[in-house]
């Protein structure tokens, strides 16, 4: 059955710009199935763009294949491969109208007349800019660009929808607000969706399945919750989603957990990743929701004091940043308004099974990367 | 203190004002003023009327229908010995000498019969002086230029005249020659435009899709030209061209040719000078536009299926039309106005309206004809230039 096979394969993919130089994208094998909404996910630099530009056939790799329907897509240039394309700056045709924007991939494919018509003012209705046809793009709001930039790359119904940051130049409620709409769109058309974007929240939010990108490969792919629960390694868990990144020595090791030494000498447990032995330089993430806290000590394990020494009332949730012993600090999200203050020690702690403790080098050029 | 609130913006306007005055004041007193001054010697007529006062005003009195009365016959004889004596005769010769040739001998000859004591106070006694004071022709010449204005030089500007009875007729077709220069100009201005195009719209497609640190050293080579002066590029294409110069030479060395090329002194020259001359005004505004297409536009068209000349042609070049309209309408305008570059690298036959303007200007000294032609070729480039903003901004950018 032809389903069982994914709808695009990229197979030991590679891409340098120069000849001997370094790899944008590096040893990709990824598979993506019908219908589902992959975003690809990183920082800038990262290889995601790369990626769906290889794909689009707007780069060619300079190694591997990609397949799509289990065809190569080697020699196929961009305007054969039947993808619909969606670009960060909308890429409308300035000198055309919306309605003629919308047009131009039926034009190219010799639809005319009245079928074209129809197709365009249901592309148009689909994105609910019905009756704005006659307008020129430079006469829409940046939201009403990136619709008619969609209605566009949908209107020949394309095999495939490629997104490169759509939302990227709108402001935080606009984009809020396409992402329900895209997705929606995508649930109705049952379309397959490739998305890049380096916003985190957006990747979790939309996705089916997430590949979070570094250094131009694939750092872990998977659905959103296991992206953000179990991290692969410290540069997911710092990349997606906010995470306390405590440094620490391996002291003893027993099957899938390990318990560290903190430079205050406290000893906290964690799950471990890898092949780390006791003596082993390690950070250990934890979420700041994870943090537990309270007057007293909490029920789980890891139970340890800090001092706190700053607070932010955020309404529905306070942070707290609170000083380890010997070192160090972390940042805890509590629901409650509490009764903290500055420089109250503070009894804290976590189950063990949300920690996870990753190679420190490892993390340490993760972290660089992160906030690069 | 709403009192000041409400006064700031007329302050603010007459600041504005103020920073503009000098550079409008300079501009009007050194530019505008001149060049109007100038203008209005293609329809101000004042000779006759200044050196002649009694006799214009009884021409002006004339309906011209019949024979001229005598007592207008009696102020002319009157008024041409006064200024043959004054020995300001000759402004006047001159003047009527445009409208009738000839006058100018009538004229002097009459005044010499007039001083040695001969009568002249009818036509009768003017026409035994000289027949032609019994022909309409001088009469008409003298009431055409009556003043304060006149048709004459506009008319001439356009191979017209009036004849005797005021109706507007061609001049005789070995003196019609404007019409003919002024096609001309506007023939090579329009075949240059077009070269510009067709050699520079793929210069400034290269420039603006290759990377700024490759577009910059290209970008200077096309901007050199632009720091020498047209007359040495000119005189530069008068070396490669000649007929024992570097290009011919080549040529013949290659064994393409036999015989020398005629590439200079002929049209073709114009054409190869004036194109160089003035192309980076054709790339710089064009270049400038297609910087501003984002290189996602013809990937977005070939995404949605365009191959890539039809990407081309239905998305990227629309969107440069107003740089080429631009650019084009840059170098009509300026090629209209050309005159040193044909004078050197063209032959007789390729000479253009300014080489007229210049002889009136500076050899003839016959202002009005000069500015009468100026006229003819501002109003065109006016219109051209408005057309061509018009157009602009018709087509987005």
């Amino acid at each position: 059955m032809i389903a069982a096979s994914p709808l695009v394969e990229f197979r030991g993919v590679e891409k340098r710009y120069a000849e001997g130089g370094p790899t944008a994208v590096a040893d990709l094998d990824l598979a993506i199935e019908r219908g589902e909404f992959l975003t690809l996910l990183g920082p800038s630099g990262s290889g995601k763009t790369t990626t769906l530009m290889m794909l689009a056939g707007f780069e060619t790799p300079s190694a591997g294949e990609i397949l799509l329907g289990g065809a190569s897509l080697v020699d196929r240039p961009p305007y054969r491969r039947n993808m619909g394309v969606v670009f960060q700056n909308y890429a409308l045709f300035p000198h055309m109208s919306v309605a003629e924007n919308v047009a131009f991939p039926l034009r190219v494919r010799g639809i005319k007349g009245s079928e074209a018509t129809k197709k365009v003012a249901n592309a148009l209705a689909l994105v609910k800019l019905d009756g704005l046809g006659e307008r020129r793009p430079d006469a829409l709001s940046g939201g009403q660009r990136q619709r008619v930039a969609l209605a566009r790359a949908l209107v020949f119904e394309p095999d495939l929808v490629l997104m490169d940051e759509p939302l990227g130049a709108l402001d935080r409620q606009l984009r809020e607000h396409l992402q329900v709409e895209i997705k929606r769109i995508q649930r109705a058309l049952g379309l397959t969706i490739v998305y890049v974007t380096h916003d985190q929240g957006e990747a979790l939010a939309m996705s089916d399945r997430i590949a979070v990108f570094a250094g131009g490969r694939v750092q872990q792919i998977g659905r959103p919750d296991a992206i953000y629960e179990k991290p692969a390694n410290a540069f997911v868990a710092a990349f997606v989603g906010e995470n306390n990144m405590l440094t620490g020595t391996v002291v003893t090791r027993h099957e899938d957990q390990c318990a560290i030494r903190l430079p205050g000498g406290q000893i906290v447990r964690a799950m471990a990743t890898g092949a780390m032995m006791p003596g082993d330089s390690v950070i250990a993430a934890i979420r700041p929701e994870h943090v537990e806290t309270g007057t007293t000590p909490p029920a789980c394990c890891n139970a340890i004091e800090a001092q706190v020494e700053e607070l932010a009332y955020h309404g529905d949730h306070s942070r707290i940043r609170a000083a380890l012993d010997g070192g160090g600090s972390l940042v805890i999200r509590t629901p409650s308004a509490g009764d903290f203050a500055a420089g109250q020690r503070l009894p804290i702690g976590w189950c063990t099974d949300r920690c996870f403790a990753f190679p420190a080098e490892d993390g340490a050029t993760a972290w660089r990367k992160a906030v690069a | 203190m709403p009192g000041s609130r409400a006064k700031l913006p007329g302050l603010r306007r007459w600041w504005r004002v103020a920073l503009l005055a000098p550079l409008l004041l300079f501009l009007l007193a050194s530019f505008v003023a001149p060049v109007l001054m100038m203008l209005s010697r293609a329809v101000v007529d004042r000779d006759l009327e200044r050196l002649w006062p009694d006799s214009a005003v009884a021409l002006r009195q004339w309906d011209g229908a019949g024979a001229p009365p005598d007592a207008l016959a009696a102020t002319v004889a009157r008024e041409i010995v006064a200024t043959r004596q004054a020995g300001t005769l000759n402004q006047v010769a001159n003047r009527l000498n445009y409208d009738m040739v000839g006058s100018r001998s009538l004229l002097y000859a009459t005044a010499d019969r007039l001083t040695a004591g001969s009568a002249g106070t009818t036509v009768r006694d003017l026409a035994r002086i000289d027949p032609r004071w019994g022909q309409p022709g001088i009469w008409a010449a003298m009431r055409h230029a009556d003043g304060p204005l006149t048709r004459h030089y506009l008319l001439a500007a356009l191979d017209r005249r009036l004849d005797a009875d005021d109706r507007i007729v061609n001049v005789p077709a070995e003196q019609a020659v404007f019409a003919n220069i002024y096609l001309r100009t506007f023939k090579i201005s329009a075949i240059v435009a077009l070269l510009c195009i067709a050699l520079g719209y793929p210069v400034a497609y290269l420039l603006a899709s290759l990377p700024e640190r490759k577009a910059n050293p290209l970008l200077i080579l096309v901007l050199l030209p632009f720091w020498t002066s047209a007359l040495v590029r000119t005189a530069a294409w008068a070396v490669l061209l000649q007929t024992n110069g570097v290009v011919n030479n080549a040529l013949q060395t290659v064994g393409l040719i036999d015989a020398p090329l005629q590439l200079i002194y002929n049209r073709l020259g114009v054409y190869i000078a004036m194109t160089h001359v003035l192309l980076p005004f054709f790339i710089l505004p064009l270049y400038g536009v297609m910087k501003g297409i984002p290189p996602t536009a013809m990937r977005a068209a070939s995404s949605l299926g365009a191959p890539p000349l039809r990407a081309f042609l239905s998305v990227y070049l629309p969107q440069t039309l107003p740089g080429v309209a631009a650019g084009a309408i840059i170098v009509f305008t300026l090629a209209l106005g050309y005159y040193v570059t044909p004078a050197l690298v063209g032959g007789g036959a390729d000479q253009m309206i300014s080489a007229s303007i210049a002889f009136y200007t500076n050899q003839s000294l016959n202002w009005g004809m000069a500015a009468a032609l100026s006229l003819l070729l501002l109003l065109p480039l006016l219109l051209m230039v408005f057309a061509g903003r018009t157009m602009v901004r018709t087509v987005p950018a």
